[in-house]
C-alpha cells in the first residue's frame, strides 16, 4: 500500500484525516486508486483530460516528481511505506 | 411560520442566514466549503430545501454541491462540464483567437417546474443543463454555435455566462447574458439562439451598436410581466418591453450609470433597484457613499436610498449576482459587498441594516421566501 498525503482542501472533500493509503506503484496507479476510492477527487488533481492541474504538484523523498512519466515506478522508499507521496497545492496568498 | 433564507456566496465559503418575516434578527451559519470560492448558490423554486452551490478554486477546479435540507448538509454531484462539440475559439483580450476552455460555473438557475432541472452558466461562456438532479450536465450548444461565438470576448473577470433568466410563464423562453458578448435569447427551450442587443450602445467596442460585444452585467425580469426586462450594462441602465428584442436607456438621473446588479421589486414590475458605482476604473460608490437607487417608474427617475447604509468612507463594490429580493408582503431587498457586509431592507429599500458583517468578499446573494 502506498501512503498519500493530501492537501487540506482535498482531505476535506474526501472526508479523511491525515494520510490515506491506496494500492499503486506509479503516480498514475496511485491517483487512479485514489479517485476510485474517493470519486469526489476526480478532476481535482488531474483535470478531465487526465492532465495534472497547473497548481498541483507531487513530491516524494525530497524530489519533485511532477514532471516525471506518471507510469514510472515510485521511489523505493514510497513503495515500501517508509515515505509518503505528497500531493501539494501551490503556495499562494489571498 | 413565514421567513426568509439568504444564501451568501463569498471568496472563502458559503453562508446561510435565516430570519422570521420581521427580518430584523438573523441566525448565520457557515462557512460551508471554507476556503473555496462560492460564486453562486440558488434554491429550487419547486423544492426550496434543494439548493445548488458552485464551489471552485484555481487549484482544484470546479465542484457542484447540492443540499436537500435547506443548506445544512451538502453532497458533491456531477461536475463534468464538457463542451458538446469542438469548442473553437473566441476573442482574447487583444482581439486574437483564443481556444474555449472551461474555467468555472458562475450561475445556477433552477427550473420553475422541475427540481431536478437546473441551468448552469459557465466560463468560458456556455450554457449547460441537468435534468437528473446534477448527476450529468449537457451543453445547450446552439448558443455557442449560433454564429457569433468567434466574436465574443472576455471581460476583466473572464468570458462568462453569468445571467440566466427563465420566463416563469413559458419554459421555452430563456434569456442569458455574457460578458462581453451581450444578451442572447431562445424561444425554444435553449435549442436555438439569437443575439438580442438592439438599442445597446457601448463606447468600449469599435462599433458601439454592434450586434454582439456588449458587456451586459445583469438582467432582471418581474415574473408577472415577463416582456419587461431590465439591464445593468457596463455603462447604462436599460429596459426592454418586448422580451429583450430591443432596449432603451433608462439611466435618467443616476449619479453614475455604471454598476453590476439590478433587481425588480417582488410586487411592482415598475420598481427597480440598482447600486451605482463610480466608474469601470474605480469600482467603488460615488463619493464614498453606499447608496441603492430605486426607481418607481421603471427607470429614468431614481431616488437614493441611504438610511442605514454607510454615507462616508465606503469604497466597496456590489457584484452582479449580489442583490436579491424576497416576496413577503412587504418586499425585502438584499445585497452583499466586496467588504463582506450583507444588508437587508425589510421595507422595500426605505431602511437598511446589516445581516452580517466582516465576511469574505461577497460574490452572490440569493434569498428564499419560506412559507
Amino acid at each position: 500500500m502506498t501512503r498519500v498525503v493530501l492537501p487540506y482542501h482535498l482531505r476535506q472533500l474526501a472526508k479523511v484525516d491525515g494520510e490515506v493509503t491506496v494500492d499503486g506503484s506509479t503516480v498514475r496507479e496511485v491517483l487512479d486508486a485514489l479517485e476510485s476510492e474517493h470519486p469526489v477527487l476526480r478532476g481535482t488533481i488531474r483535470d478531465s483530460t487526465g492532465k495534472r492541474r497547473a497548481f498541483v504538484r507531487w513530491f516524494a523523498c525530497q524530489e519533485d516528481l511532477s514532471h516525471n512519466d506518471v507510469d514510472q515506478p515510485l521511489p523505493e522508499a514510497v513503495l515500501d511505506g517508509r515515505e509518503p507521496l505528497l500531493v501539494v497545492g501551490a503556495m499562494a496568498g489571498g | 411560520m413565514p421567513g426568509v433564507r439568504v444564501l451568501i456566496g463569498t471568496r472563502k465559503g458559503a453562508f446561510v442566514a435565516t430570519s422570521d418575516a420581521g427580518r430584523r434578527s438573523w441566525q448565520v451559519e457557515g462557512p460551508h466549503f471554507g476556503g473555496w470560492e462560492i460564486y453562486h448558490l440558488k434554491g429550487s423554486p419547486v423544492n426550496p430545501d434543494r439548493i445548488w452551490a458552485s464551489q471552485s478554486t484555481g487549484w482544484f477546479g470546479q465542484l457542484v454541491q447540492r443540499s436537500d435540507d435547506g443548506g445544512r448538509t451538502w453532497d458533491a454531484v456531477g461536475k463534468d462540464f464538457a463542451y458538446a462539440s469542438v469548442p473553437g475559439t473566441h476573442q482574447w483580450y487583444d482581439g486574437t483567437p483564443h481556444p474555449w476552455e472551461f474555467a468555472r460555473v458562475w450561475h445556477f438557475e433552477p427550473s420553475h417546474v422541475d427540481a431536478d432541472t437546473v441551468f448552469a452558466g459557465v466560463e468560458d461562456a456556455a450554457l449547460f443543463k441537468t435534468t437528473d438532479g446534477g448527476q450529468t450536465w449537457q451543453e445547450l450548444a446552439g448558443l455557442r454555435e449560433h454564429g457569433s461565438g468567434p466574436h465574443w470576448q472576455p471581460g476583466a473577470g473572464g468570458m462568462c455566462l453569468h445571467t440566466i433568466v427563465l420566463d416563469p410563464a413559458d419554459p421555452q423562453r430563456i434569456l442569458v447574458a455574457i460578458s462581453a458578448a451581450g444578451v442572447f435569447r431562445s424561444e425554444d427551450g435553449g435549442a436555438t439562439w439569437h443575439a438580442s442587443n438592439e438599442g445597446l450602445q457601448s463606447g468600449e467596442i469599435p462599433d458601439p451598436e454592434a450586434n454582439v460585444g456588449h458587456c451586459v452585467h445583469n438582467l432582471a425580469m418581474h415574473p408577472a410581466r415577463p416582456q419587461t426586462v431590465y439591464m445593468q450594462k457596463h455603462w447604462d441602465v436599460m429596459r426592454s418591453d418586448d422580451g429583450g428584442a430591443s432596449w432603451r436607456e433608462v439611466s435618467g438621473n443616476l449619479p453614475s450609470d455604471f454598476g453590476f446588479p439590478i433587481d425588480v421589486h417582488a410586487h411592482d414590475p415598475e420598481t427597480v433597484f440598482v447600486v451605482p458605482i463610480e466608474s469601470d476604473s474605480l469600482h467603488y460608490p460615488p463619493e464614498g457613499k453606499l447608496r441603492v437607487y430605486r426607481s418607481r417608474t421603471g427607470g429614468d427617475d431614481w431616488e437614493a436610498l441611504t438610511k442605514g447604509l454607510p454615507q462616508e468612507n465606503c469604497f466597496v463594490n456590489v457584484l452582479r449576482d449580489a442583490m436579491a429580493v424576497d416576496s413577503l408582503d412587504e418586499c425585502g431587498v438584499y445585497f452583499g459587498t466586496t467588504g463582506g457586509q450583507v444588508y437587508c431592507s425589510p421595507d422595500g429599500g426605505d431602511s437598511w441594516a446589516p445581516i452580517v458583517e466582516h465576511l469574505p468578499a461577497v460574490l452572490s446573494v440569493e434569498v428564499q421566501t419560506l412559507s
